[in-house]
């Protein structure tokens, strides 16, 4: 047991985090601009805690899962995890911090190398670690095998020999064998058919019930982030639009792109109120956002005031609950039906 | 076939050719879309939606692919009946992007990158209704401002990748229905677009067919979708028709097993996330096409099978008005 489990210190705790990408143009590839894929983003994770990540493509979720894994170097901010910045690590620390920190992949078909067998996709992580004797990597390998809901002989195959469903279980097990304590789950069951969606979202909830996991769990589908996350984060052009524990933000959303989300979300029960609120138009660039709130272009409540600087900042509302917005009249006048 | 019918698909059967044997990727489908209404295919990856869709307008790949039965009847604008499973590639040229108007999920697949939109929909309308440049350009501008485009006069003139994803699927739409279709067929139009733009793309096309009279053979694999667009329902498992009915009976008492389970481990938005609760799951997974098990396609999954599902597949039978499902045991389905 490591010595953070004692305190009452968040697990994970990011700070004004930023990715900035250059954009390439013209003939010789010159950066023409850049994009900031992830602008000042700061949450907390406890430990045990799942936090839902939505938005539109393109809003910088995956971006900023990796970066706070470091798979990507962010290009500011703090990332502490168990109580140390990890942000500035040499790489031979950063390993030790790495297998407390796991991925799985939205592509269950693109992220198992096809050449390598079940039990060498699981067990590569045990080797890197150095986790466990020969003998011992191929008991734990069945054990894994098992805990997702395949059979131990499964490690002999081939990733080409299963399902989709069974792919994503596979990937989920290399996330596990190294017993992390905190998963980014980026789109884990987008690419799957809804039959075997709920499979591997039940798993997920199993596993992370009993092991005690934080999760970073991105995904486009609203009814599922719901079912699976405590608290629930949206974003809009790299930036944190709301945050709140997932009742709050699903029964009493306060930020305008939260409520157009939700009511644009198709729902296959012929009675239920079809109360729409269409946005106009498209996302702008992310290469020349709007000043202030980045969702003015877009917002039905926008003001003047809404393109200036101080339209960004996040405000708590209610306990554990921040919305960037400035309007506070939004959400009591969608209630009532005004 | 009936006057108030524009589609009418009998017993289809589409097979393709492959190394492990003959896959039956759709196996004796009929349905028909009448004038005025959505008809949704709905089923999970695999289950011969798209095969069924390209086969109506005559684009299956030829080989591996190959027509190998049924009939494709449709009414086009004078009101003859043809059979498209039957008539001449020459004659389908007519009929393709004329009277069946055609949207597919990934735009830039039937956008031509090097022409601007304006020519490509002006395009259809000189080929197909031999309007000369002028009047088919001043045409291609009334549809972009039909389907919601802003600044329509500019983006005439604009090339498909300066376009966002969902501009581009208004440009197909617009395209699709400049030559005023009887049918249009959309396959998936909004399942790469974000639900924010899908909600835009759903609202426009109910918009349009309430104006236009167009029927439309719309696919998707999200029952929620299903909900907002449809009139009526097919149900697709494994390449046949499990269940078939208005929308409404359909998605409120569903009569087969696995309407019912899609139905059932699809979470709500409303739904809070119960301590320890867990999904309901659909065991397995969708049978290989080559390899149909015997008897009922989903009996393998299904939880109330019984020897009797093995021995003989079930026939569709009506289960209510406009309403039948492929089950021996749909009276017991809750
Ligand atoms: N390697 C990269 N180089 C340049 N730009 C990038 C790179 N990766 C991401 N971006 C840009 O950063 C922004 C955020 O992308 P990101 O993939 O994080 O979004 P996302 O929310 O995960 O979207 P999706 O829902 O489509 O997965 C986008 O504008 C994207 O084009
Ligand atoms: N060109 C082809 N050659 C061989 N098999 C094909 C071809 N096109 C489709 N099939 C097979 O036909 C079956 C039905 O495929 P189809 O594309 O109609 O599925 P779908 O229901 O549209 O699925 P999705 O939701 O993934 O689009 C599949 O088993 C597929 O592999
Ligand atoms: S700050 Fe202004 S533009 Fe932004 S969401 Fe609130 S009302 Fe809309
Ligand atoms: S026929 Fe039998 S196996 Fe098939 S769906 Fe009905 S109950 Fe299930
Ligand atoms: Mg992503
Ligand atoms: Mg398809």
């Amino acid at each position: 047991m490591s010595t953070d489990t004692v305190t009452e210190q968040p697990l994970l705790s990011v700070r004004n985090l930023e990715k900035r990408f250059p954009v390439r143009g013209g003939l010789l590839q010159r950066p023409v601009g850049w994009v900031k894929a992830v602008d000042d983003l700061s949450f907390d994770l406890k430990r045990g805690e799942v936090l839902g990540l939505v938005g539109e493509s393109g809003s910088g979720k995956t971006t900023a899962g990796r970066s706070i894994l470091r798979l990507i170097e962010p290009t500011a901010g703090s990332i502490r995890f168990a109580g140390q910045e990890i942000t500035g690590l040499a790489t031979a620390e950063m390993r030790a911090q790495r297998r407390r920190m796991q991925i799985v992949f939205q592509d269950p078909y693109a992220s198992l190398d096809p050449r390598q067998r079940v039990r060498d996709v699981i067990g590569e992580a045990l080797v890197i670690h150095n986790i466990g004797s020969r003998a011992d990597r191929r008991d734990r390998i069945a054990a894994l095998l098992e805990k997702v809901g395949l059979s131990a002989d499964a490690m002999d195959r081939f990733p080409h020999e299963f399902s989709g469903g069974q792919r994503q279980r596979i990937g989920i097990a290399r996330a596990l064998a190294v017993e992390p304590d905190f998963i980014v789950a980026d789109e884990p069951v987008s690419a799957l058919d809804v039959s075997v969606q709920a499979q591997v979202v039940n798993l997920l909830g199993d596993l992370q019930r009993e092991l005690g996991l934080a999760v970073l769990f991105i995904a486009h589908d609203l009814a599922v982030v719901r079912y699976i996350s405590d608290r629930v984060a949206v974003m809009y052009l790299g930036r944190l639009m709301e945050i709140a524990p997932s009742d709050s933000l699903y029964e009493r959303p306060r930020h305008p792109y939260t409520m157009a989300l939700l009511s644009a979300a198709p729902d296959p029960d012929p009675d239920a109120p079809k109360s729409r609120m269409l946005l106009d138009g498209d996302v702008p660039s992310p290469m020349n956002p709007p000043s202030g709130c980045v969702f003015r272009t877009r917002c039905p409540f926008a003001l003047p005031a809404c393109a200036e600087p101080e339209a960004r900042a996040l405000r708590e509302v209610a306990p554990g609950h921040s919305v960037a917005c400035i309007r506070d009249d939004v959400a009591p006048a969608m209630a009532t039906g005004a | 076939m009936d006057a108030d019918l524009t589609l009418d698909i009998r017993n289809l059967q589409t097979h393709f050719t492959a190394d492990s044997g003959v896959s039956k990727a759709v196996d004796g489908v009929s349905f028909a879309v009448r004038r005025n209404e959505t008809l949704a295919v709905v089923g999970e990856s695999g289950s011969g939606k798209s095969v069924t869709s390209l086969s109506a307008m005559r684009l299956i790949p030829t080989p591996p692919g190959i027509i190998a039965g049924g009939e494709i009847l449709f009414r086009g604008r004078d009101g003859q009946v043809r059979d498209l499973a039957r008539i001449s590639e020459r004659a389908m040229r007519s009929v393709r992007g004329n009277e069946i108007g055609m949207i597919f999920q990934e735009p830039m697949t039937s956008l031509n990158p090097v022409y601007t939109v304006g020519d490509q929909i002006g395009e259809a309308l000189r080929y197909h209704q031999g309007l000369d440049r002028w009047a088919a350009r001043a045409e291609a501008l009334a549809m972009l401002k039909k389907v919601g485009i802003p600044a329509a006069e500019r983006r005439l003139d604009e090339y498909p990748h300066q376009m966002s994803g969902g501009m581009r699927q208004r440009v197909m739409i617009a395209m699709a229905l400049a030559c005023r279709p009887t049918l249009l067929i959309a396959d998936e139009p909004t399942t790469a677009l974000d639900v924010t733009i899908q909600a835009q793309i759903l609202d426009l096309m109910r918009r349009l067919q309430e104006e236009t009279g167009t029927s439309i053979l719309f696919i998707t694999h999200n029952l929620g979708v299903v909900a907002e667009v449809a009139h009526r329902v097919v149900v697709m498992y494994a390449g046949r028709i499990v269940e078939e009915g208005d929308v409404r009976s359909l998605l409120k008492s569903p009569k087969h097993p696995y309407t019912r389970g899609l139905l059932a481990c699809m979470p709500h938005l409303g739904q809070r996330r119960g301590d320890g609760g867990r999904l309901y799951a659909i065991p397995g997974s969708v049978p290989s096409p080559v390899n149909r098990p015997a008897g009922c396609t989903f009996a393998p999954r299904c939880a109330l099978a019984e020897p009797a599902c093995l021995a003989a597949e079930p026939v569709l039978e009506p289960v209510g008005p406009d309403h039948s499902a492929r089950c021996r045991r749909w009276r017991d389905v809750q």
